[in-house]
Formats: C-alpha cells, structure tokens, sequence
C-alpha cells in the first residue's frame, strides 16, 4: 500500500512537471505568434487577465469544495452504499453518488467495476458514471460562473433526465443479450445483475 | 466582482464553516488537499487562459461563427461534438474554454455539444473503460452518451 501511494506521488510530480514544460511551450508559442500580430497584443493580454482573475476569484472557492467531498466521501463509502441500494431507490440515489466524489472520470472505472462484482445494477453503474463524468458540484460551481445560472440549470437537468434513460436502456440491452447467451446453459436467469 | 463569484465563495465559505463545526481534523485535512490540487492544476488552467486570449484576440469573430455558429447548423454541432469526444481537457478547464467560445460566435447548441461530450466521452479513457467494465458496457456508454450529448445540444439551441 505504501509502495503504491509513493508510486503514485512519483507519477504525479511527473504529470506536474509535464505540465509545466507544456506550459513554457504554450508561452514560447503565444509570444511568437504576438510577434507576428504586434497589433493584438493589447486584446490578447488584456483577455488573459481578464480570464485569469475570474478564474483566480473562483478556482480557491471550488477546490475548497472539492478537497472537502474529497475528504468527507471515500470511494469505500460510496463502492458500498451504491452496492447494497437496488431498484428506483438506485435511480436516484446513483447520480447524487456521482457527484459527490471528485477526480477524472477514470478513477470511477475501477470502482465502476468494483460495483458490477458486487452485484449492483448495470442501470445504476453507468447513472453513476455519467454522473461522475458531468455533474460534480465543485465543476458546476465553475460552469455557473462562464456560462451563467440558465445555461447550466438547463443542461444539468437535461443530462440528469437523458443519463437515466441511458442507464435503464443499457441495463435491458445486456440483460438481454446476457440472457440470449446464458438460456441455453442455465434455462434464461432473469434479472438483470452479471 | 459579480453576483455569481460572490454566491460561489459564500457557498465555500458556508461548506467550510459547517464542516470546522463537525470536524476539525477532517476540515483541515480537507484545506490541505483543496491547496495541493489546486497547484497541482495551476499550469493546465494557465495554459488554456494563454489559449483563450490568443482565440479571441487573434481569430477573427467571423471564423469561429462559420464553423460553429447558427449558420453553420447541424454539422457544425457534430463537428464540435467530435472534437470533444476526442479532445482530453479537463472539466474545469473546458467551462472557461466554452464561456470564451460563446462570446466569439459558437451557439448554444455547440458549446452544450462540446462540453457534454467533451466530459461524458471519453475516446483518451476508453481503453481503460473497456478494460475494467467490458467491451459491451464501455462501447455502449460512450456511443449512447456522443447520442445524447447531441439531442441535449440541441434542446437547449431550441430553449435558451
């Protein structure tokens, strides 16, 4: 475990200093491309800043929300909480799962998959994951700000609405195709858990 | 400063204060985490701000409205689309990228586009999708999700 953890700081400082020589280049590049636009200078750095202290007046706020969720919601909590719900209650209790927990979307695969060997229903597994992937709180809270409450209040219910019907439609798919397959050897296992 | 960075920072400030009130040890931990990503994400956002200003300074308006404004109709929205499914920019980098994309001319069909599939598809992850959760589901997922993403693109070029 400790082995792993001090990996994984290995490949994070790599990761970060990835990304400052990428963010050296992206500034070798910009300055380049000024030289050839000397008349955009202006617009351009005044649009930077611009951006740059609306996202400095945000960014500490959202990560203080983040790092909360982060500590508060472990992934065991949610592995196990998401596990043992079932049926409608599932339905809405995967998205609001989703949006707790924060990181990228591939860190949910493994828990994902943690889910599908407990049993949960496929159904809940890819609300969860939507959910996951699009509706975190912390990253509405910085959608509000650049595209504005109407703009986000509208796609947010949208997603929750079309991520559900997903889910279910997925769910009848492979336990359809799942039981096409198992009813020659096991007599047609309904349900729709692996 | 605005309504809305105002309302965010008293949010924070309000999840802060509960969770001091219930757990010191667990808020301070929290703190300690909120700074660390937070330079951990530093460079990303930077670059993608350096980006924005040369977008709008640089490209004229009109170039970014022929590709993916309302004239440019449906195919621009599935062109955009596209391009989130494939691009890799994290979340709360690609909010800033769409707000900057809207004001020079984009739709609001396309930046929902974008943005949707831009975090619901994931064509960098898939591997690893597959990987963990089976061809089926992961394949699924993502061709269902690029669908939806689309359909609610749409919706909201019709509402908003």
């Amino acid at each position: 475990m400790k082995i792993e953890e001090r990996e994984r700081e290995k490949q994070t400082n790599k990761a970060m200093i990835m990304d400052y020589i990428l963010l050296g280049a992206t500034l070798i590049v910009a300055a380049t491309i000024l030289l050839i636009f000397p008349d955009r200078v202006d617009i351009v750095t005044t649009t930077s800043w611009a951006y740059f202290l609306e996202m400095m007046l945000i960014l500490p706020a959202v990560m203080v929300v983040m790092g909360l969720f982060t500590v508060w919601v472990s992934k065991e909590t949610v592995v196990k909480y998401l596990g043992k719900t079932s049926g409608i209650k599932g339905i809405f209790l995967a998205p609001l799962f989703g949006t707790l927990p924060t990181g990228p979307l591939y860190l949910a695969f493994p828990m994902a998959s943690s889910l599908i060997k407990k049993g949960a229903r496929i159904s809940n597994i890819v609300i969860f994951l939507s959910a996951w992937a699009c509706i975190k709180i912390p990253q509405e809270m910085v959608e509000l700000q650049f595209l504005g409450p109407k703009f986000m209040v509208s796609r947010l219910v949208l997603t929750i609405i079309f991520v559900t019907i997903m889910g279910v439609f997925i769910e009848r798919i492979i336990g359809w195709s799942d039981k096409k397959n198992s009813s020659r050897s096991t007599g047609g296992e309904t349900g729709a858990s692996i | 400063m605005n309504p809305t960075i105002i309302f965010i920072n008293l949010f924070a400030l309000g999840c802060l204060i509960l969770a001091f009130t219930k757990d010191r040890a667990k808020t301070e931990q929290s703190v300690k985490v909120a700074v660390k990503t937070f330079f951990y994400i530093l460079p990303p956002v930077l670059i993608i701000i350096i980006f924005i200003g040369l977008l709008l300074g640089v490209v004229p308006p009109g170039e970014i409205s022929k590709v993916i404004g309302e004239q440019s109709g449906f195919s621009g929205v599935l062109f955009i689309a596209l391009l989130g499914a494939i691009l890799h920019i994290p979340a709360f980098m690609s909010f800033p990228l769409a707000g900057s994309l809207l004001k020079s001319g984009a739709s609001i069909s396309a930046v929902a586009a974008f943005i949707t599939t831009l975090t619901m598809v994931g064509t960098a992850t898939l591997p690893l999708e597959i990987k963990e959760l089976g061809k089926k589901i992961a394949l699924l997922r993502n061709g269902i999700s690029f669908i939806i993403a689309i359909v609610i693109a749409l919706i909201m070029g019709a509402i908003l």
